[in-house]
């Protein structure tokens, strides 16, 4: 096989690992729109604020410590101990469940009936919350966060590969935290799929996203079920938090990949778990190789807007993406 | 204490116990419009009981107030014998009352199965974790919930349609996977609203002999609204009539048809 068609296939596979990540946020978002109407803008801040929160947690960092100590005159920073990350992430999860119970309870309960732009718009006021808080709690700096996952090229995988091609071929890099990743989030969608469909709650929450009236004649309280999706949501936020915030660090672009899931969430539909991840996967893919054949030709860094031309197009032909509930207007 | 009559057997055999549901002084506005003035009725075990009466004259909203998705300003709700607080409607349908919908209320992207499993829930206790592994009490349950849900889909003979989204059925078959996914929940008090509306005469009769045989066979003491007089006759023990409201009429069918009230208000009278 030639190496030009060998390294084409790397691309693929790399793209097919961030399409992974694309895939875990635009998850976060379906969760919350199919069960609420809620477009939540604020999923990206929460992956920030969720990894902001572990990193404080292991290195046992004094939340607010800066209002703490300009009020009292204080200098503490430090707790002076570190916490083990399997028990740093538990902690941040019962962090996010707080939030979740917060945030309907304090917002989306007094906001139920009401036209989704305005549900939007207060996403939009609750993410730039969220951020403030963020930087309140645990300082504004850019952090690094190591919870133990391997980094750089995987040996393994070039090792096996490289006999694949001829004497200009090197084997495929991969990186190791990419294949991590990948492991993590393919846990955690079958995970979720198991909770939809074999568990009552989960029974409950696909009984709320169908239908609100015939949910509360079966005894669904729908309260419960909006605080358990936005706990979900808060749960994928921190395992999408971890791995970009291993790969890029933690600081504020963090929040932005939400933005690259908006033209997932056009390719695969607003309310398909399955679309998100089909459409994380190809834009992922689609971005990776549109960059590797047609970039050089247009001077690169066709990365930064090839998803949302591909998102324009499908807009145009598929309104409702792959996998979305057809749009059906009876006259 | 409203005076109560002792239990009977109907002519036909069926027991009718004491009272389950008493709504006492019940009055419902919206805004400045009464939708419901001081209405008094009770439903006793075991009946089947009809509210009906003309466009607009309330039906629905009582049975709103039955099933908690409206809470009246005046008056009392007594279930089983103890006075109801405001309530949710998730937690009424928790204490063991379910409804239909008038416009049809199912899960469109779920099987025939899985709408009528939702009635269930209120059923289902085991642990998060046990359900996910499927274990002990678990797998039990969900057992007894499938023994009971298949017992119901071939009572009301839908079996040939149990895999089939909902949302893909005609008209008259949603009401009927509505009336098994409320009739799931084994419910003490069951609610029909307008169970036969835009139905054809075959779909009509095929509906009046599920729910005589739901009552016969379960025990299921039911409320129904219906507009059509002639059905409500055929089906029910007693009967409230209600008009702009107001509660004109309630008895056995023969008594509320040669009440003179109920007739104006069918027929329409001339006001001077």
């Amino acid at each position: 096989m030639s190496a030009d068609f060998l390294y084409g296939v790397e691309v693929v596979i790399n793209g097919l690992m961030s399409g992974v990540l694309y895939a875990l946020v635009a998850l976060g978002f379906v969760l919350i729109f199919k069960a609420s109407g809620i477009f939540n803008y604020a999923q990206g801040v929460m992956a920030l604020f969720a990894a902001l929160t572990l990193v404080g947690v292991m290195e046992g960092q004094v939340p607010f410590s800066h209002i703490i100590n300009a009020t009292f005159g204080t200098d503490i920073h430090h707790f002076g101990w570190h916490v083990p990350a399997l028990l740093a992430i538990a902690l941040t999860l019962v962090v996010m469940i707080a939030f979740a119970w917060m945030v309907h309870t304090f917002v989306f309960k007094h906001l139920v009936g009401q036209e989704p732009i305005i549900l939007f718009m207060a996403t939009i006021g609750l993410a730039y919350f969220l951020e403030g808080i963020g930087d309140l709690m645990w300082g504004s700096d850019i952090k690094t966060l190591d919870i133990g996952i391997p980094q750089g090229g995987s040996m393994w995988v070039e090792n096996i590969s490289v006999h694949l091609g001829g004497e200009d071929f090197y084997g495929f890099f991969i990186d190791k935290l990419d294949i991590t990743a990948s492991i993590v989030a393919a846990i955690l969608v079958i995970g979720l799929i198991v909770f939809a469909q074999y568990t009552k709650q989960g029974r409950a929450m696909r009984a709320v996203a169908d239908d609100h009236q015939a949910a509360l004649s079966v005894g669904i309280s729908l309260n419960f079920i909006w605080i358990l999706v936005w706990s979900l949501a808060g749960m994928v936020a921190l395992v999408a938090g971890v791995m970009w915030g291993a790969k890029s660090g933690v600081q504020f672009s963090l929040s932005l990949i939400a933005l690259k899931a908006l033209p997932v969430l056009m390719l695969g539909g607003f309310t398909s778990i399955p679309g998100a991840i089909v459409g994380g996967l190809i834009i992922g893919v689609g971005e990776k190789l549109f960059e590797f054949m047609i970039g050089p030709m247009v001077g690169g860094a066709t990365e930064n807007w090839f998803a949302y031309v591909l998102a324009l197009i499908f807009l145009v032909f598929r309104p409702q993406g792959l996998f979305g509930e057809r749009i059906i207007e009876r006259v | 204490m409203k005076d109560t009559v002792a239990p009977y057997t109907t002519a036909d055999g069926r027991q009718i116990g004491d009272v389950l549901m008493d709504m006492r002084g019940i009055t419902l506005r919206f805004g400045g419009v009464e939708a419901i003035k001081d209405i008094s009725f009770d439903i006793r075990e075991g009946e089947i009981r009809a509210i009906i009466g003309p466009n607009g004259a309330g039906k629905s909203s009582m049975l709103n107030v039955i099933s908690g998705f409206y809470n009246p300003q005046d008056g009392e709700v007594w279930f089983r014998g103890a006075k109801r607080p405001p309530m949710k409607p998730y937690q009424v349908a928790r204490q063991g009352i379910a409804r239909t919908f008038q416009n049809i209320a199912l899960f469109d992207g779920m099987s025939v199965l899985d709408n009528i499993m939702t009635g269930r829930l209120t059923h289902m206790k085991s642990g998060l974790l046990a359900q996910a592994v499927w274990k002990g009490r678990a797998e039990r349950e969900e057992v007894e919930n499938r023994a009971v849900v298949e017992r119901i889909i071939d009572f009301l003979e839908i079996q040939a349609i149990r895999k089939t989204p909902v949302g893909r059925l005609p008209y008259g078959l949603k009401k009927r996977v509505e009336l098994a996914r409320a009739l799931a929940a084994e419910p003490k008090l069951l609610l029909l609203d307008e169970p036969m509306a835009g139905m054809n005469v075959e779909e009509k009769e095929d509906m009046s002999r599920f729910i005589l045989d739901v009552n016969d066979e379960f025990g299921t003491t039911i409320a129904l609204i219906e507009h059509d007089m002639g059905v409500v006759m055929d089906l029910s023990d007693r009967v409230v009539v209600m008009d702009y409201g107001r509660k004109i009429g309630d008895g056995t069918p023969s008594e509320v048809r040669n009440n003179q009230e109920v007739i104006d208000a069918y027929l329409g009278v001339a006001h001077d």
